[in-house]
């Protein structure tokens, strides 16, 4: 009963969105108010319509029901609560679901939130909001029904993959979808602006949140899909440059373009038709994500979640939404006015040298990724394009960028002072190449584009401290009244800080990690010692166990650095019941200079058990970096100039240009 | 998003161990495979993680537990115990396996476009920077009149006036 009040609750999603889609549009057209509040009640009973439905689906999964084929090829009744609750969006139709209801939560927001927006604006985004949920509401009814009963219901599922059973990956969709989704957001915004062919500052105000928001979820959500291989695929790999991975990689390097150019187009009123082109490209390539991941193109090898005429539904929807977009910004994009002009040397010019950085690199992760797709469909040839290809064309368009970044906060909006930055950066970029130094020395051999790459993180770190530090006046004005200044700087600025603090502090992460880790692959028999980066490893053996739904294998390891116990690492091999299949955990002991990892292999026919020991050295930087930018967005948000719905700070302070 | 962007790599996993049914997980590279001499061991890892599991999706021999995987890593390593260039290594591997194996394709006329489309979409960024800087009047920055003896104290009168309660004024 509960999963039929879900199925006819997603159906009338479905109508609720067709009048959402058609009704405040018109309205919009012939100026009747009524017709465009329309939109607002629809969006917010879609919602409502959308969670009962997700609601319904989770009940069917917590309680086991397995006369819904969607349960039963995904659950398991052994499985515990919390898996059983991610199982929902854990296979293709119920992770659809989710991307519905997270754009029927913007669409809603939108609403209930955006009443200061003008109305026909506010008609115009929840109408092509609406109408994506009703492309994907209708791909879902027709090819992908999470509701869909079997008759006879089998007496037990089939379960979750094992490898997915895990907290960290249980919450990376949900996130990541935010992240796809909440650029829809900004899409809206952009074919709303080019349907009305006008566009001002206060649309890129309006647009920035959302963005943010938006770009916030998709950094966490690809950061604990990295977390996730690092400590659960058994090497120790963060990234892997696979096409998965850039399917959600693509929409972040663009969305970071789309933050940074509608600053600009809401302070100064420039970048305005590459904004709007850019809202629609990001968004277009989360739909290619969507694409990518669903349509099983990228392999033709394996058979999971792969459905080709599911495939080519969605590419059909993305050739429309993006496509359509293109083709109403070819249109329409002649109408908006260009304005604000500016010195190449200027914050400005910074932020459009990011843009051009950022758009270029995530072209080449586009034609990476797409190539061999390409030229096996043109000429049968088949070529890989793995991580090589992506370090060499990369990291070389990283460089500058990372460079330029703590420039770009420091200079002036229209002209820039390029040599007074420059001398405020002294310290920090001094600084950054002293450690580096220091490091190098102490830390031995190692790629020489390495100390590069880490004192461009110091540097990207230091600058920001110094960017908060000058904004504070630090050396202008008295001690008390540093103070006064720097904790009434705008928290945008502490954003903005944190953010790039937080770039910096990833990027020394990856040059640890990738330049200066150790490896060691040893077969151990009970007794026997290893030693890896200093740390003294003792094998003391392996221990069976049962833990809820799979049997596991702990080995114990007593771990001493100069005859001091440490830790006891238990890294494990687990047998899930059903499916059957294995998995890995390893032990990490995570220490400020970088995690002791011990993976744990097969029995050797020599006797003794194959161990990979590696040392990581400063890895955990590249997630806290992400945490930490997930944190200057979070502040960023809560500005009260870029707060959802707002109003225009107060005009009493005309001569304080908002710097960020 | 089959939710997860590793999730072709674990429904490789799957589909191997399905086959393999309940067999306990193959180890990348196996203790037994490490070469005794240390530099041809580095060699060996160097080249293995520019070669890629012709069954795995996307992933390199170095990386991957596949037994074809396996045996390329020996394969490898065997060459150069044979006494092989790492060059003279890659062309044996690619003599059998064609292009498909290398993670890093070659420069050919098929590859061109690749390998020159980060250049490409630089160059056209700049093209259109410098296109949209020519649509800018530059008169405006450029050529504004200077301002008079009168403006300029105007000015500082101005901004003595109200440097005290202006706080973030950059």
């Amino acid at each position: 009963m509960v999963v039929e009040i879900g199925h006819f609750a997603l159906i009338l999603a479905l109508v609720v969105a067709t009048a959402q889609m058609i009704v405040p549009m018109w309205g919009a057209q012939v100026r009747d108010a009524r017709l465009m509040a329309v939109g607002d009640s629809a969006a917010v009973v879609q919602f409502a319509l959308l969670i009962i439905s997700f609601l319904a689906l989770m009940h069917a999964f917590v309680t086991s029901d397995f006369s819904v084929l969607n349960v039963a090829d995904n659950s398991h009744s052994e499985k515990p609560l919390i898996y059983r609750i991610a199982g929902v969006w854990g296979n293709h139709e119920g992770s659809m679901l989710l991307w519905v209801l997270i754009l029927g939560l913007f669409g809603a927001a939108v609403a209930l939130y955006g009443r200061h927006l003008p109305a026909t604006l506010r008609a115009n985004v929840l109408g092509v909001q609406a109408s994506i949920a009703v492309a994907f509401l209708l791909f879902m009814l027709f090819t992908s029904n999470p509701f869909e009963r079997v008759d006879p219901a089998p007496f037990e599922g089939r379960g979750l993959n094992p490898i997915l059973q895990d907290p960290a990956l249980a919450f990376h969709p949900p996130f990541l979808y935010a992240g796809y989704v909440g650029f829809s957001m900004a899409f809206s915004f952009a074919v709303a602006a080019l349907i009305e062919g006008r566009i001002d500052a206060a649309w890129a105000r309006w647009v920035r949140p959302w963005t943010l928001a938006a770009w916030m979820c998709l950094t966490l959500g690809i950061a604990m899909g990295s977390w996730w291989a690092y400590y659960e695929l058994g090497w120790g790999g963060w990234w892997f440059w696979d096409p998965v991975e850039n399917a959600s990689f693509m929409p972040w390097l663009a969305g970071t373009a789309l933050l940074h150019s509608a600053l600009v187009m809401e302070k100064r009123d420039a970048l305005k038709v590459w904004t709007i082109l850019l809202a629609i490209l990001t968004f277009s390539l989360s739909l290619m994500g969507t694409f990518l991941v669903r349509s099983g193109v990228l392999t033709s090898v394996h058979a999971f979640a792969v459905d080709p005429d599911r495939g080519i539904v969605i590419l059909t929807i993305m050739m429309f939404f993006t496509g359509g977009g293109l083709a109403l910004f070819a249109w329409r994009a002649g109408a908006l006015r260009q304005g604000g002009l500016f010195a190449p040397i200027s914050r400005e010019g910074s932020l459009v040298l990011n843009n051009v950085l950022l758009s270029v690199a995530c072209a080449t992760v586009l034609v990476g990724t797409l190539y061999p797709l390409a030229l096996e469909g043109i000429t049968g040839e088949k070529i890989s394009v793995g991580p090589p290809f992506f370090n060499m064309t990369f990291i070389p368009l990283m460089l500058p960028l990372l460079f330029a970044m703590p420039f770009g906060p420091l200079l002036a909006w229209k002209r820039g002072d390029a040599r007074a930055v420059a001398q405020r950066l002294a310290f920090a970029g001094g600084l950054a190449v002293l450690v580096t130094i220091g490091v190098a020395a102490l830390s031995g051999p190692g790629p020489w584009l390495a100390p590069l790459c880490a004192a461009l993180g110091l540097f990207v770190l230091f600058g920001a401290i110094t960017d908060l530090l000058s904004r504070a006046r630090l050396g202008d004005v008295g001690r008390a009244e540093f103070l006064r200044r720097i904790i009434s700087l705008p928290r945008s600025a502490y954003g903005t800080a944190l953010a790039h603090a937080g770039i910096g502090i990833m990027v020394m992460g990856i040059v640890g990690t990738s330049a200066y880790q150790t490896e060691k692959i040893v077969a151990l028999k009970p007794g026997e010692r290893a030693e890896v980066a200093g740390y003294d490893l003792l094998f003391k053996g392996i221990t069976p166990t049962k833990g809820p739904n799979y049997s596991e294998q702990i080995a114990e390891f007593e771990v001493t650095r100069n005859g001091s116990p440490v830790t006891t690492l238990l890294p494990s091999k687990r047998l899930y019941n059903a499916p059957p299949q294995p998995t890995t955990e390893a032990g990490i002991y995570p220490a400020w200079t970088g995690d002791l990892y011990v993976a744990l292999g097969d029995e050797q026919p020599s006797g003794g058990v194959a161990l990979r020991l590696y040392f990581h050295p400063f890895v955990r930087f590249i997630w806290i970096g992400a945490v930490i930018m997930f944190i200057g967005g979070m502040i960023s948000l809560t500005d009260r100039r870029l707060r959802v719905g707002a109003p225009q700070r107060a005009r009493s302070r005309p001569a304080a240009v908002p710097a960020e | 998003m089959v939710t997860l962007w590793r999730a072709t790599l674990s429904a490789l996993i799957g589909v191997m161990f399905l086959a393999a049914a309940g067999t306990p997980p193959v180890f990348a590279v196996q203790p037994d495979e490490v070469l005794s001499d240390a530099s041809l061991e580095k060699r060996a890892r160097s080249l293995s993680a520019g070669l890629r599991c012709l069954v795995c999706q996307n992933q390199s021999i170095d990386d991957s537990d596949a037994p074809l995987a396996k045996d390329l890593r020996v394969l490898v390593r065997e060459r150069l115990v044979a006494g092989d260039s790492d060059q003279q290594v890659i062309d044996y591997v690619v003599a059998r396996y064609g292009d498909f194996v290398l993670l890093k394709p070659p420069m050919n006329t098929h590859t061109l476009l690749l390998w020159i489309a980060p250049f490409l979409a630089l160059a056209g960024a700049v093209v259109v920077i410098l296109r949209g800087m020519r649509a800018q009047p530059p008169t405006t920055i450029a050529t504004a009149a200077p301002l008079s003896a009168r403006e300029e104290e105007e000015l500082d009168r101005l901004i003595k006036s109200s440097r005290g309660p202006d706080t973030s004024s950059r």
